[in-house]
């Protein structure tokens, strides 16, 4: 039977038009992300205002949100870089055993915790403590119960991009220092890490800015605060706390203002990974 | 081939060197920039004492407003109060994770035994009303004042009268072009006071409304849910054809529309201060703060201006405050005796602005009386 | 030399080296055992606030369809089980295909000058915010469903069961759709990776024999890669049930179980998200963590299934070239 178009026609046009749907899958994709910037600059622009960005959420600003979030993810960054990095290394150089194998699936595994049951997990270790009298069970609401759940978030995350970022130094780095006769910690803190440095900073700053942005442990640990930070045993005030409750409340202007405050934090988000890609480029210029 | 000079310099910068130190100064920046905004904002200085509170929506816009202005009245006191729900914070002062909790519904035989020492002090009175977002059949926006009587009510949030249009409504609403679209009901998501006003004001009105459909949480036969008050008005200002239980601070706020309830004097009362402030004028006797509040409820007040669905709403403090544990000092235990006081007292002057009656004096004396009996350690705090 | 300065007065094989070999080993190894004891630290935690729960209600918790905090008290976790899988699947259904048409536009189609600009734009997809995307979930998306999308699929396919009752916008459509713009970036970034391991010699092959480009990569990237886009797309799916905030913006908050993708509903993240804090009985605050024992074990059975047939293709790829 006879076509009614030949057949390498057919499968030219084919062979374009699924070219054609790719792109639009693409190009779909892409309109969420158009429109979220687009909507954030309109809409959060003509919010963002000086009296915004310098008086706290009880009269209206943000200025509290801010100083939380950066308390926080400082903090959660002390904490988790040389935990999540001394992972790395482990798991990079002495990670080839079985052992090693396990220990690299748990830390996959972690990575994957829905941040939510990291939020209720120390939301009730902290209580227990402060039961059994380390503590008190009013930490569960304060700084430090954020700084504990966004911690458990950011670890394994910065472990796993620490040991992708050791494991790119070239072997021939490591055998030339071995050859040298310099002991193995020694190749490994001052050869090794040195070497991966621009790669491990990259992994830390994309944790930070991973966990700049959780919500929901926050709000049964780090709870909220109409204030500014007063310590790190009181609740703490954050920008994706701040954009949750503005966002469903009823005032109009401040549905608006959410939308300036999102800008806020996908600016910093932003800044953040700009600089790591900047010192990437940095690393490899003085190279 | 390279040269040892060029090996050298090879492994010296693989080593780290300059950019090494680059990498520390600019942590050492970031400390100092730290440290810099910490003493800028008081960290390091003299701390504040800090009271926490959470509990309901209700009065929420006007607990925030007596924090803000009491924080800057008093540089020594931080007060800081979340809106989580009258459950929330029945919940949270029953674990002691915070000073002071507020709830629309008084403390309930079961809840009393978990928290036992609770006091309860109205602080203020709302009225929730039934808000609406609603398009007549010429496109108009339907404009406050449309009559709804609790049994209506009722049939409506079980979902047996299900378009606006229904015999039942039209009925009340003879001038109104109701349009035939179906009713969108909204209701709380959370565990919440001004649910428990609303499902017993339901229950009290209708018979088909049973009494295991009336608390703080219960099983919704129809509706969307919205998170707080603020949700539930959230959601009605964005879903058309819409009707919710709101409370009535938010409604004036946002210049919602709601609904003219009918009063026993057979009346029917728009939500206002006056006609909340009416209802809670008529208040029953009142028990003593340390008793069981449960059955008090200033529903179907009397009076030709009452609003029939009025509240007291409660601020629920511990008699004796080291029950809190270690967290409460004797200096904290003083700050929320004296913030408590201020709020029945100078606080009152804020309530108006934010559409809620100023407390009549008898409820006052009572107040006065409650803060009075709060010890710390056996000691008065308030003389 | 400068290089001796490292071992001067050290030497090899020392005692004071050997110390700090292995001291600096053990540190090392201890830190990375501490961290997998925190995970084992979170299963304890959890099972054990969870008893309560599990000891009054069995297994009758997962087919439980009430969540009632008044005496009787009687949890049950199938609504939040139904609304995480609904919205998972509709997330997986929108989200796949979409994120396979990029990962091969990227991969096979796409002219080098654009690769990597593309590939940063839709990894910037990734960077948003959960609560981001919930606010642009109220006031963008739900608008344009409730208006046009969900009026326009119940005028044309209105006798389907799913697509009856009354369009608000906030729903599980919506917050489906949600998830699958989430999911996207995951599921295409590693199916990419999957596809950069099929060999060349693979597409080689395929050309030499007169294909067109899209035969190529149907029959040599997309055949070989299978294993590798199936784990993709169960990594995709292992993010979408834990995700919260962007949820719980977006999907009416309502404890039912109901066809029609036009009613709201409620997954397990997002009602631990909204209620967790007014758990008003012991009884209660145990039910729910119940519930996040039950959500992590979803999703980590999800995600160490995905990784096992990541691995395997990655390293067939490997063995292969």
């Amino acid at each position: 039977m006879k076509l009614p178009l030949d057949r390498d026609t057919w499968r030219h046009w084919i062979d374009v038009a699924m070219g054609v749907a790719a792109f639009v899958c693409v190009v779909i994709a892409i309109i969420p992300l158009g429109s979220i910037l687009l909507e954030a600059c309109i809409r959060g622009l003509q919010s963002l205002s000086p009296a915004l960005l310098t008086s706290t959420t009880g009269a209206g600003g943000i200025v509290n949100s801010i100083q939380g979030t950066l308390i926080l993810i400082l903090l959660s960054a002390l904490v988790s870089l040389p935990v999540g990095i001394l992972t790395g290394i482990y798991l990079a150089e002495f990670g080839k055993n079985r052992l090693g194998a396990g220990v690299r699936f748990f830390v996959e595994v972690m990575t994957q915790v829905p941040s939510m049951v990291v939020g209720i997990f120390v939301y009730s270790l902290v209580f227990e403590l402060g039961l059994i009298g380390l503590g008190s069970p009013r930490l569960v609401f304060s700084t430090i119960s954020g700084v504990l759940a966004l911690s458990t978030i950011m670890v394994p995350f910065v472990a796993r991009t620490s040991e992708e970022a050791l494991r790119l130094v070239p072997i021939a780095v490591r055998e030339s220092s071995l050859a040298l006769g310099i002991p193995r910690y020694r190749t490994i803190l001052r050869v090794v890490v040195p070497s991966a440095s621009s790669a491990l900073v990259t992994g830390g700053l994309l944790g930070i800015a991973r966990v700049a942005g959780e919500t929901a442990p926050l709000l049964v640990t780090a709870f909220g605060n109409n204030d500014w930070f007063r310590g790190l045993d009181q609740p703490i005030e954050s920008l994706p706390h701040t954009i949750y409750v503005w966002a469903t409340g009823p005032y109009v202007a401040q549905n608006q203002a959410a939308w300036g405050v999102s800008l806020v934090l996908v600016v910093m988000m932003l800044g953040l990974s700009i600089v790591s890609r900047v010192v990437i480029r940095l690393r490899s210029v003085s190279r | 081939m390279a040269t040892p000079s060029e090996d050298l310099e090879l492994l010296k910068r693989r080593s780290g060197g300059p950019s090494r130190i680059r990498i520390v100064v600019a942590v050492i920046a970031v400390a100092v920039v730290l440290i810099a905004v910490g003493v800028l904002t008081g960290w390091f200085s003299q701390q504040p004492t800090t009271i926490l509170g959470a509990g309901a929506t209700f009065p929420y816009p006007l607990i925030a407003k007596w924090a803000n202005v009491y924080n800057s009245t008093d540089a020594n006191v931080r007060v800081n109060y979340q809106g989580i729900g009258s459950g929330g914070g029945i919940t949270q002062i029953a674990a002691k994770t915070v000073d002071f909790a507020a709830s629309d519904a008084p403390l309930k035989a079961s809840e009393r035994s978990a928290a036992p020492g609770l006091l309860h002090i109205p602080e203020t009175i709302g009225s929730v009303t039934g808000a609406y977002n609603l398009l007549d059949t010429n496109g108009q926006a339907v404009p406050s004042g449309l009559n709804l009587t609790g049994a209506v009510l009722a049939d409506i949030y079980l979902g047996r009268i299900t378009t606006w249009n229904h015999a039942n409504i039209s009925a009340l609403n003879p001038t109104v072009a109701l349009p035939g679209r179906t009713i969108q009901v909204v209701h709380r998501s959370d565990s919440s006071g001004t649910t428990f006003v609303w499902t017993s004001y339901l229950h009290v009105s209708s018979s088909a409304w049973n009494s295991n459909l009336v608390g703080k949480s219960i099983s919704w036969p129809v509706g969307l849910a919205g998170k707080g008050n603020t949700g539930v008005a959230g959601v009605v200002l964005q879903t058309p054809d819409s009707i919710g239980y709101v409370e009535l601070a938010y409604t004036v706020q946002n210049s919602m529309k709601v609904a003219k309830i009918q009063n026993p004097a057979g009346k029917w009362i728009l939500p206002t201060l006056p006609s909340t402030a009416a209802a809670a004028a008529a208040a029953p006797t009142l028990p003593s703060p340390s008793g069981d509040w449960f059955n008090v409820t200033i529903l179907n007040a009397a009076g030709d201006t009452s609003y029939p669905i009025s509240t007291l709403t409660y601020l629920l403090v511990y008699k004796e405050l080291n029950t809190i544990g270690t967290s409460m000092t004797q200096v904290k235990a003083k700050a929320l005796v004296d913030f408590l006081w201020w709020c029945i007292h100078d606080g009152q002057s804020y309530s108006a602005d934010l559409a809620y009656p100023t407390l009549p004096a008898a409820l006052v004396t009572l107040d006065e009386g409650a803060i009075r009996s709060i010890t710390y350690n056996g000691v008065a705090l308030h003389s | 030399m400068h290089l001796f300065r490292w071992t001067r007065g050290k030497g090899r094989g020392t005692s004071t080296d050997t110390l700090g070999e292995s001291l600096f080993q053990w540190f090392s190894t201890l830190i990375a055992l501490g961290v997998v004891g925190v995970l084992v630290l979170i299963a304890i935690v959890l099972f054990f606030e969870a008893e309560a729960s599990i000891r009054a209600f069995g297994w009758s918790f997962l087919g439980g369809t009430v969540w009632n905090p008044q005496p009787p008290l009687l949890f049950g976790a199938f609504p939040f089980v139904y609304g995480t899988l609904v919205t998972s699947a509709l997330a997986l259904l929108f989200g796949v295909p979409i994120s396979l048409g990029i990962a091969i536009f990227l991969s096979e189609l796409a002219p080098p000058w654009i690769r990597i600009p593309l590939t940063y734009v839709v990894e910037l997809l990734a960077a948003v915010p959960s609560v981001v995307y919930g606010l642009w979930g109220i006031f963008v998306l739900a608008p344009v469903m409730r208006t046009a999308i969900e009026p326009f699929l119940q005028g044309t396919l209105g006798f389907l069961p799913i697509f009856q009752g009354t369009p608000i916008g906030l729903d599980k459509l919506s917050a489906g759709v949600i998830l699958a713009i989430m999911i996207i970036p995951t599921i295409s970034s590693v199916s990419r990776e999957a596809f950069l391991a099929v060999p060349d010699s693979q597409r080689e092959a395929a050309l030499s024999l007169g294909a067109t480009r899209w035969e190529t990569t149907r029959l040599a990237v997309l055949r070989y890669a299978r294993a590798g886009i199936f784990g993709a797309v169960i990594l995709g799916l292992g993010r979408a049930v834990g995700e919260t905030m962007a949820v719980t913006m977006t999907i009416g908050n309502k404890n039912v179980i109901s066809v029609s993708l036009f009613d709201q509903g409620q997954t397990i993240a997002s009602w631990i998200a909204n209620n967790f804090t007014e758990a008003e009985t012991p009884l209660e605050l145990s039910a729910f963590i119940e519930l996040g024992l039950v959500l992590m074990l979803m999703s980590l059975i999800i995600n160490i299934f995905a990784r096992l047939m990541v691995a395997r293709v990655l390293r067939r790829g490997e063995g292969a070239a």
